[in-house]
């Protein structure tokens, strides 16, 4: 288990280093001067071979990627363009956020995800079936920014139970476990957590009604089990999938719901990404994608380490 | 009925009464076994073979009721060691299975979970029954691998099903199905996915452990050789119905349902002649959901008459241990012994070229 632990950390430095080198090229061959952002329209050349020096944009971009990655690896990220603070700094403090509200929504989205899919697994074909299949097509299909309105409408505008934006009372950014700033997380986790929920219950279902039909559940009928006896084996059976899918959407959901934090100007990477994409922030940008995908590689490790304690067919050696 | 009751000790454990099973699942019913009479007694074995889709496996699965509930009926009567068992309630039937009577798969890779160990499989079938502690039940465990005989049984315990041989998880699978000391033990085919050599070690176990449990062995198969190995008796199954029952040594020197006759015929073992052809037979088994008016095996038959089609044929009792369901017994007097003088004879032409 140790060397099985330590190889597969291995693997992953050269795929951090692949995502590293992907995501540095793909912001540099994007059509935009960055510069152009910070520079006063009437700005003499002078000063903007200045500014070219001092972000390293004169050089070749092999040697900007030879920079930049050392210096990322002792964790200095650059400096934002845009509000000239460290990136590693916004970026850590976006991550801590979107955890927070990834990491609710995955869970409500598994929790929810699972019971529907266990229902329709077990009455396959049945109308709880239909209706639960439904509802996980109608998660995975919904706009979610269009649902994220919606719901503010109705809890915030129409009822005013919960804040429809931000994240703590008078737009502060300093975070706190009280009511105060919870009531700001449960509108967007809510929203969130529909995607994780229609991918989790579909695949529990269709899990669920394979493991079924899987001749051991005849035998442990045949040895007497009962319907709760044999329910325990169906879900140890359906844990490493399920739980393998709960980890790929939690990486999803770190990066891609820019949109959902957008209209609940939630301040994560999301909100982030979109504000460094649309002032041209390179080091901003950057730093952002290649902080996302570690935390991806990262939760891949995880995942894959989680299965195979579960289930034993998956080689170790 | 009355009967029995008053004389249990000669009652046998396994009583089968007109089993009728119906899957209603498809677009029509099929019936997969339509009236069925079986017994077997404490300590016997019994053999029920036929061909893929003549009801054997059914009949066997029904006696523990493992069809899906929803799409199947049964009919007729089944009293398993004085549980009526068509009868029992979900609670009743839970504590029935494993307990009473357990079964053997054909193929102990998919019957086992593949996520649990072997050893932990068995410790919870025992607590199941039983309330005694998970070391004890460990302990029990151990003893039943000792004596199906597996190798190095303390460190198997810890193993996978994925992780053992397919003649060490069907001696696992046996250990299991023993584990809380049924009465009756049901073997599905318990040797059709092994080696040759593995399929003798694991009927002779099976023979072995029946002896010195006493255990009462249904045992399905269509393998007419290891069903020799272990059956006291045969019961040779058709289109859903037992054709012909009786005494193993006496079935298979003097069949005479011709479809026993023709089975026994198809062996490839035995004395062949080299170059002989190996004997089959024609067509194809009847189609369970719109089975025929009269012998299901008229069809096939070498001895039909146009009675057989007409008429569904009652038992004929051969002697008192020996019934067929055939209207052409007369026919099939000695028929054995004729093929085995003629075979040759008529094949001889062929060869001489």
């Amino acid at each position: 288990m140790i060397f099985y632990l330590l190889r597969r950390i291995v693997y992953t430095i050269p795929i951090m280093l692949g995502v590293a080198f992907f995501c540095f090229l793909l912001v540099h061959i994007s059509p935009g001067d960055p510069l152009v952002a910070i520079l006063p329209p009437d700005a003499s050349a002078e000063l903007q071979r200045q500014l070219m020096t001092l972000y390293g944009f004169d050089r070749s971009w092999p040697e900007q990627f030879f920079t930049w990655l050392w210096r990322a690896l002792q964790g200095d990220l650059g400096t934002s363009i845009a509000s000239g603070r460290p990136v590693a700094e916004e970026v850590f403090k976006a991550v801590g956020n979107t955890l927070m509200l990834a990491c609710l929504a995955t869970l409500i989205g598994f929790v929810l995800g699972s019971l529907f899919g266990f229902v329709a697994g077990y009455f396959s074909n049945s109308w709880v079936d239909r209706a639960a299949s439904a509802l996980s097509v109608l998660g995975v299909s919904v706009p979610h920014y269009w649902l994220g309105m919606v719901m503010v409408i109705i809890f915030s505008s129409w009822l005013a139970w919960l804040p429809a934006t931000g994240a703590g009372p008078g737009g502060s950014d300093a975070w706190a476990w009280d009511w105060e700033h919870i009531q700001f997380m449960i509108l967007p986790a809510i929203t969130m957590s529909v995607i994780p929920m229609g991918i989790i219950a579909r695949t529990v279902r269709a899990l669920v009604a394979d493991i079924l039909a899987q001749e051991f559940v005849v035998g442990l009928k045949a040895k007497g089990m009962t319907d709760t006896g044999i329910f325990l084996h169906v879900v140890k059976n359906a844990a490493p999938t399920a739980l393998a899918v709960m980890g790929l959407q939690l990486g999803y959901l770190l990066g891609g719901s820019i949109l959902i934090e957008t209209v609940f100007s939630w301040p994560g990477t999301g909100f982030l990404l979109n504000s460094a994409i649309f002032q041209r922030d390179l080091p901003l940008l950057q730093g952002t994608i290649l902080v996302l995908a570690m935390f991806f590689v990262l939760l891949n490790l995880l995942v894959d380490v989680v299965q195979t304690t579960i289930d034993p067919r998956i080689q170790r050696s | 009925m009355s009967e029995s009751h008053s004389n249990p000790t000669a009652s046998p454990i396994v009583s089968v009464r007109d089993l009728r099973v119906t899957f209603t699942g498809g677009k029509k019913p099929v019936e997969a076994v339509n009236g069925v009479d079986l017994s077997v007694a404490r300590g016997e074995s019994v053999a029920l073979i036929g061909e893929s889709g003549s009801g054997k496996s059914v009949t066997l699965r029904s006696l523990l009721r493992l069809h899906p509930e929803r799409r199947t009926r049964i009919d007729g009567r089944i009293d398993i060691a004085g549980h009526d068992v068509l009868a029992l309630g979900s609670k009743a039937l839970a504590d029935y299975r494993g307990k009473v009577a357990s079964m053997i798969f054909q193929e102990p890779l998919l019957a086992l979970d593949p996520v649990y160990t072997v050893g932990a499989q068995i410790v919870e079938s025992i607590r199941r029954h039983e309330a005694i502690s998970k070391e004890d039940a460990r302990k029990r465990a151990l003893e039943l691998f000792e004596r199906v005989r597996i190798p190095s049984p303390e460190r198997r315990l810890d193993a996978y099903p994925h992780e053992m041989s397919g003649g060490m998880r069907q001696r696992a699978m046996i250990a299991l199905a023993l584990a809380c000391k049924p009465q009756v033990l049901l073997a599905d085919e318990p040797t059709t996915a092994l080696d040759a050599t593995v399929q003798i070690q694991i009927l002779l176990l099976l023979r072995e452990l029946q002896r010195e449990l006493g255990l009462a062995i249904l045992f399905v198969t269509h393998d007419m050789g290891a069903a020799v190995e272990v059956a006291d008796r045969f019961a040779v199954m058709y289109g859903g119905r037992i054709v012909e029952e009786g005494p193993t040594r006496e079935v298979i020197r003097n069949p005479r349902h011709p479809y026993t006759l023709a089975l026994m015929q198809a062996r490839a073992d035995g004395a062949m002649t080299k170059g002989a052809r190996l004997a089959s037979i024609p067509g194809s088994p009847p189609d369970l959901a719109n089975l025929p008016v009269g012998c299901a095996f008229a069809e096939r038959c070498a001895y039909a008459q146009p009675a057989c089609l007409q008429t569904r044929p009652e038992a004929v009792a051969i002697s008192p241990s020996h019934q067929v369901r055939c209207l052409r017994t007369d026919a099939t007097v000695g028929a054995m012994d004729r093929n085995h003088d003629t075979a040759p004879d008529t094949l001889s032409p062929a060869l001489a070229d």
